[in-house]
């Protein structure tokens, strides 16, 4: 059926995939886009939970539940595998968030400042104080 | 006792460094945790040497992880190809520990030592991990502890300059996203096929044919690994941290990390996505082939304008990416084994270097070119080591930078591509004018007034001259890593589904 524009059932019936695009854009762009170091770490993590809500809607099954058993053989489970992958990816996330905010806490010990643009600054002076003009440092 | 150890050496690859790393932690300050992790790291390359011997005979070996069966367990797979980046980056660990003693005693307190030879187990296993591992999440879980650690191991070189926390920032950033881009793509793969061993993954990639899933998978598994190898347009985390990074972590990860990261690469290209001959090649051409040759132009046009000496030679490492991509890039048998061969040239070349660079970071207290001038009298065994390594850099005969040339311009002139080979060359010679601009200041300059520069200690200078030596072993008599590399090329065309033009 090609002169379907918009299938309206395929669109909604996806949208916990939906959403995940959006999170995960959001979190790209929030990542890229903003020169304070938290919210790049924000960003970052909007990105990686959109992941982990990808790998949780392509482990669900309508009507499935909880992979326990029940002893009844037309219970449908849920794919448990997805889960425990991403726990795996949660844990990773977790550790990078930290040691993200660990870096920042000594970079604002040492440079005074979170903002890409001061540091950035601080580093172009720090860059001409010791080499020469011309040197190019980027 | 030994038949256990023996039937479990897969396993013990990756173990042996992660429960070592805790235990180094808790041994304390300076020496004795030092000792420990050297030790680890001699056992850990004894262990893949092992590995490399049995899996050259042809059948790979594949190990069961807590005795389930793959698919559904995790298998350890271990062939010609990944026994071969075993045995580079342990060796190159076995190499870099006992330099890192007196390199890490300058640059890092003697309070922080036992962390810092925790993170560089931690990177080891990680690395390790990736490379033995045939499950690709498995590959993203290892991925990340590499790389964690080595986030932290490059701002530990906060010591010296504040500006390696920044750099690791960076670097965390960029890494997490390419890491992420990369669990994204597995997914995609999962939601298809329902398995995560590679081997199955293959098949039934195979079987189920071409589609627009799979095609989004692999475009996020090329940006995700793209970033981790600083592959052209994504190389900006590399610079910054290679040049804070201190300087036995800048020759560990230099020689090991990106190379592993190629792997990945090649592992995913051939073994896994086999599904479209058509639609690899075109990508390989129409992307990987452009990308690599800029790599090779810019990165090496860059790193002449630079003023300090880690930092050239990262960009230099940015532009020896471009030649392995360019290998993969071809498509061929003979393009595949340059890739392969320029994996352990290149590290063999890069630590050296980097390691020479350390070796002026540690007496003359800089890395910047102009305070290297007239070092070639102070340190004679020093600048002459690097002279030996920018050679191989540049790729002259008798040296390995000149096999992986040599089989680059092969490959290209095998598929009629004589621009691409002129590239090649013309690309050699950017690394003239860099390598001879460092070599100018050490040898020609006069060297400052008042300013004394002992020859580095021997632990550093031994390690460095030891890659040196390989750098031209192998370069007179490629034999070994040439006949390991062709063979894991013929693993690799095996194991793919996708037709081979030949």
């Amino acid at each position: 059926m090609p002169d379907i524009v918009l299938d309206l059932d395929f669109a909604l019936g996806h949208y916990n995939y939906w959403m995940f695009v959006i999170l995960m854009m959001t979190g790209l762009y929030v990542t890229v886009s903003r020169g304070n170091l938290i919210k790049k770490i924000v960003g970052l993590n909007l990105f990686q939970t959109s992941v982990f809500m990808l790998y949780i809607s392509m482990g669900k099954i309508i009507g499935g539940t909880a992979p326990i058993l029940t002893g009844d053989p037309d219970t449908v489970y849920s794919n448990p595998l997805p889960h425990v992958l991403i726990l795996t990816a949660i844990v990773v996330g977790i550790a990078t968030t930290a040691l993200a905010l660990a870096l920042v806490i000594r970079i604002s010990e040492t440079l005074g400042t979170v903002e890409e643009d001061d540091i950035l600054k601080m580093e172009h002076e720090m860059d001409f104080g010791v080499r020469k003009p011309g040197g190019g440092s980027r | 006792m030994l038949d256990i150890i023996v039937t479990n050496l897969p396993a013990l690859q990756v173990v042996v460094p992660l429960v070592a790393a805790p235990v180094c932690a808790m041994l304390g300050r300076g020496d004795r945790s030092w000792a420990f992790a050297t030790l680890v790291s001699f056992l850990t390359f004894a262990i893949s040497v092992s590995l490399f011997v049995a899996a050259y005979g042809g059948e790979p070996i594949s190990y069961e992880m807590g005795g389930w069966a793959p698919p559904i367990g995790i298998e350890y797979r271990i062939d010609v190809l990944n026994a071969f980046v075993l045995m580079i980056v342990s060796g190159i660990a076995a190499l870099v520990m006992p330099y890192a003693r007196r390199s890490v005693a300058s640059e890092i307190p003697a309070e922080r030592q036992a962390f810092f030879y925790t993170a560089f187990l931690l990177c080891l296993t990680g690395l390790l991990g990736v490379t033995i591992t045939g499950d690709a999440f498995n590959v993203f879980v290892f991925l990340e502890i590499s790389s964690l650690s080595t986030y932290a191991l490059v701002a530990s070189g906060a010591w010296r300059n504040k500006r390696a926390l920044t750099a690791a920032y960076n670097y965390l950033i960029m890494g997490t996203v390419g890491a992420t881009f990369f669990v994204i793509g597995i997914g995609m793969l999962y939601m298809i096929t329902g398995t995560l061993n590679m081997a199955d993954l293959a098949v039934r990639i195979a079987e189920h044919g071409d589609s627009r899933t799979l095609r989004m998978g692999f475009v996020f598994i090329f940006i995700g690994i793209g970033l981790k190898l600083a592959m052209f347009p994504l190389h900006l985390w590399l610079p910054n941290a290679y040049s804070f990074a201190p300087s036995a972590v800048t020759s560990f990860i230099a020689a090991t990390a990106t190379k592993v990261a190629v792997y990945v690469l090649l592992r995913f290209m051939f073994t896994v996505f086999g599904f479209d001959y058509a639609f690899q090649a075109s990508t390989l051409e129409n992307v990987l082939l452009p990308v690599a040759i800029v790599a090779m132009f810019a990165a090496s046009l860059v790193a002449i304008f630079q003023d300090d000496l880690k930092r050239m030679l990262a960009y230099s490492s940015i532009a020896q990416i471009g030649y392995m991509l360019l290998g993969l890039a071809f498509l061929t048998h003979t393009g595949l084994v340059a890739t392969i061969v320029h994996l352990f040239n290149h590290a063999v070349t890069k630590g050296a270097l980097f390691m020479v660079a350390g070796c002026f970071v540690l007496s003359a207290g800089t890395s910047s070119i102009s305070s290297l001038r007239g070092v070639g009298r102070d340190m004679p065994w020093t600048t002459a080591a690097f002279v030996a390594g920018g050679l191989s850099l540049i790729g002259l005969p008798l040296t390995v930078g000149f096999i992986s040339k040599w089989y680059l311009v092969q490959a290209s002139l095998e598929l009629g591509w004589w621009p691409v080979a002129l590239l090649i060359m013309g690309s050699s010679l950017l690394a003239v004018i860099y390598v001879w601009r460092v070599v100018e200041a050490a040898y020609l300059q006069p060297a400052p007034e008042g300013v004394i520069r002992r020859e580095a200690p021997l632990s550093m200078l031994v390690p460095a001259w030891i890659l040196v030596g390989l750098s031209i072993w192998f370069g007179i008599d490629a034999s070994l890593t040439t006949t390991a590399a062709s063979r894991a090329a013929d693993t690799l065309i095996g194991s793919s589904q996708i037709l081979w033009q030949e």
